[in-house]
């Protein structure tokens, strides 16, 4: 089977300044990919190449087995950036009329069939924010905000969910129940990218992990990567992981 | 439908886990608190659905107005007018008014109710893009348009319709400024506010420079005049008044998407560029058919103001655009009144209908203060 995603030797630079330089990994479906490194080390940078946002300056990127040029299965990812996790925005959109935004490359310009509502209905539920659905985005905490992206990721039946720091500005507790979330998901077969700035809950989540700080310093499961010295060098100090509970 | 408003019902208001199990019962009768919510809201959504469709009414009752003047001089046509004309001289016997049997009354009567459904539903889009600067720099453009048609039309003798100069060079500017937008990732003030002035510079040398050549009174162009509709703009209004309501209808899903997350849109493989493009060539087009009336200057009021008030009141997107129509259509037809009342410009009149109706929403919005603070 072809992996979800796979990048090779990819390199991508903003005028002079390079972001990523010469990275190569596979994501494997069912996966769940931690995405880790310092401020400014080209993690979004990175998923953005990942998901065709940019082009890469050289190197190649196949999702599903396409060149991500010619990928047109949009469906079948869902994405949630870091910007729409940060902003509330002012913009009237209820949660329902999100969610639904998830069916919208199955349809087109076609009219939304009973399926389509029942199927945004399914993914309320299983986020848990049925009670919600008729509530602006703007109006939700930020735990409640992120169910309502997943909740759109699985309307649109994602083979893969794409996070950019997701939990920004979350408490604990909805941080935990989210995080959760992703492993009931992961273990129903969605393959999960997720960058996050604290170490400790990837390692304790994700089954596998890639350091970058522009170049690729560690890619591996996630026992490897503890026992390694990639932390160290990718976040140019020492430093070890040590695993807390929330 | 919900019809829930007996007296009698006992419910506790504060039972809040008794309200939120009503509300999952999505097949029986509401009770309590969420019931009484309930039934308030589909009387809101009836209410607001009745008032949609007495706009669309009203709307191809202008559409039909426009055609009947258009081929008025063909059989039967020419006899359905005569009525139309006698029917507006009774109405104008009825009200007192002297109004309804002036063609051109009805002509800028039906440019303005056009204008009070497409600019506040293309506005819906461009408010919550954050583009609501772009209607204003695109209103220079096609003045900068309408001189260089009238240098044009001074200069070859030709004796075409200015608006179709200033639609060309509306949309010209529109496909410009979306260029830029993509060269820089961002519809930048600084590149836009170059378009806007400079635009608006290379209009009045222009003009300047042709004085003489032509009676044109381009003050009615900048501040809107009711006076200034002509037959072609207000044909022009209804064409394109059509193709923007369709244009909407057909992509409202994908609008919708970019406009909220724009990198989700991408991801999910809309060509995010292509509508971005539909939606400000829209724009232009909007704009030009709507500086008849409303004028250079003030035609960006009205894609940005109905929006912004009911944005203040609106649960979802779909109530807003709504809304944004409902308020749109009230300020044109409350400035219309006062314009012709009091012999005002109607541009103006209508900007501050618009805007009383932005400030009475305000007033009714419990989130009034995060709302105007945020953009």
């Amino acid at each position: 089977m072809n992996p979800v995603i796979s990048l090779d030797a990819v390199t991508f630079a903003y005028g002079e300044t390079p972001a990523v330089r010469d990275i190569t990994l596979d994501v494997e479906a069912g996966e769940f990919l931690g995405l880790i490194g310092p401020n400014g080390s080209g993690k979004t940078t990175l998923l953005h190449l990942m998901l065709g946002l940019h082009t890469p300056d050289s190197g190649r990127v196949e999702l599903f087995g396409e060149p991500v040029d010619a990928f047109d299965d949009g469906h079948r990812i869902g994405y949630v950036s870091q910007e729409s996790t940060s902003q509330a925005g002012s913009m009237p959109v209820t949660v329902r009329e999100n969610v639904t935004m998830g069916r919208f490359a199955h349809v087109g310009h076609a009219r939304l069939t009973a399926h389509d509502h029942e199927t945004v209905d399914d993914a309320l539920d299983t986020v848990g924010i049925t009670k919600l659905a008729d509530r602006r985005m703007s109006a939700l905490s930020g735990g409640q905000r992120q169910r309502a992206y997943i909740a759109r990721a699985i309307a649109s039946e994602a083979d893969l969910l794409a996070l950019d720091e997701p939990t920004v500005g979350v408490d604990a507790e909805s941080r935990d129940a989210f995080y959760q979330l992703l492993d009931d998901l992961n273990a129903e077969g969605i393959t999960i990218i997720l960058i996050e700035h604290d170490i400790g809950v990837v390692t304790d989540r994700a089954s596998r992990i890639a350091c970058i700080n522009t170049e690729l310093f560690h890619h591996g499961d996630t026992e490897s990567f503890v026992d390694s010295d990639a932390l160290a060098d990718a976040y140019g100090v020492s430093g070890r992981v040590v695993h807390h509970d929330h | 439908m919900a019809t829930d408003t007996d007296a009698s019902d006992t419910s506790d208001p504060g039972d809040a886990s008794g309200a939120a199990d009503a509300s999952d019962a999505t097949d029986q009768r509401p009770t309590g608190l969420s019931g009484r919510l309930r039934t308030r809201n589909t009387a809101r959504e009836t209410a607001e659905l009745v008032g949609i469709g007495l706009v669309g009414l009203l709307a191809a009752f202008m559409l039909g107005f426009i055609l009947l003047y258009w081929f008025r001089e063909f059989p039967y046509v020419e006899l359905l007018y005569t009525e139309f004309r006698i029917a507006g001289r009774l109405l104008d016997g009825v009200l007192g008014t002297n109004v309804f049997k002036h063609p051109f009354m009805w002509q800028s009567l039906s440019t303005g109710v056009l204008i009070g459904i497409v600019a506040p539903l293309v506005g819906s889009f461009l408010v919550h893009r954050q583009m609501a600067l772009i209607g204003e720099t695109l209103a220079h453009a096609a003045f900068a348009g309408v001189a260089i048609s009238l240098v044009f039309n001074s200069l070859t003798g030709w004796d075409g319709s200015i608006l179709v100069g200033a639609l060309v060079i509306g949309v010209l500017g529109a496909l410009i400024v979306q260029w830029l937008a993509d060269r820089t990732d961002t519809y930048g003030d600084v590149p836009i506010a170059i378009m806007l002035s400079g635009s608006f510079a290379l209009g009045t040398l222009l003009i300047s420079a042709g004085r003489g050549q032509t009676n044109f009174s381009i003050e009615s162009l900048l501040y809107g005049s009711i006076a200034v509709v002509t037959p072609d703009g207000t044909r022009l209004m209804g064409l394109l008044s059509v193709v923007v309501v369709l244009a909407v209808a057909v992509n409202y899903k994908q609008l919708l998407f970019i406009t909220f997350d724009e990198q989700a849109a991408r991801v999910a493989q809309l060509p995010v560029d292509r509508y971005n493009t539909l939606l400000v060539v829209m724009t232009a087009v909007v704009v030009v058919g709507a500086m008849q009336v409303l004028g250079v200057i003030l035609v960006a009021a009205m894609l940005v103001v109905p929006v912004a008030a009911a944005s203040q009141v609106a649960r979802s997107f779909r109530e807003t655009v709504y809304l944004s129509i409902l308020f749109g259509q009230a300020a044109v037809l409350a400035g219309f009144a006062v314009s012709v009342s009091l012999s005002l410009p109607a541009g103006g009149s209508i900007v501050m209908a618009a805007i009383g109706i932005y400030l009475a929403a305000i007033g009714l919005s419990k989130s009034s203060v995060t709302a105007i603070s945020t953009h």
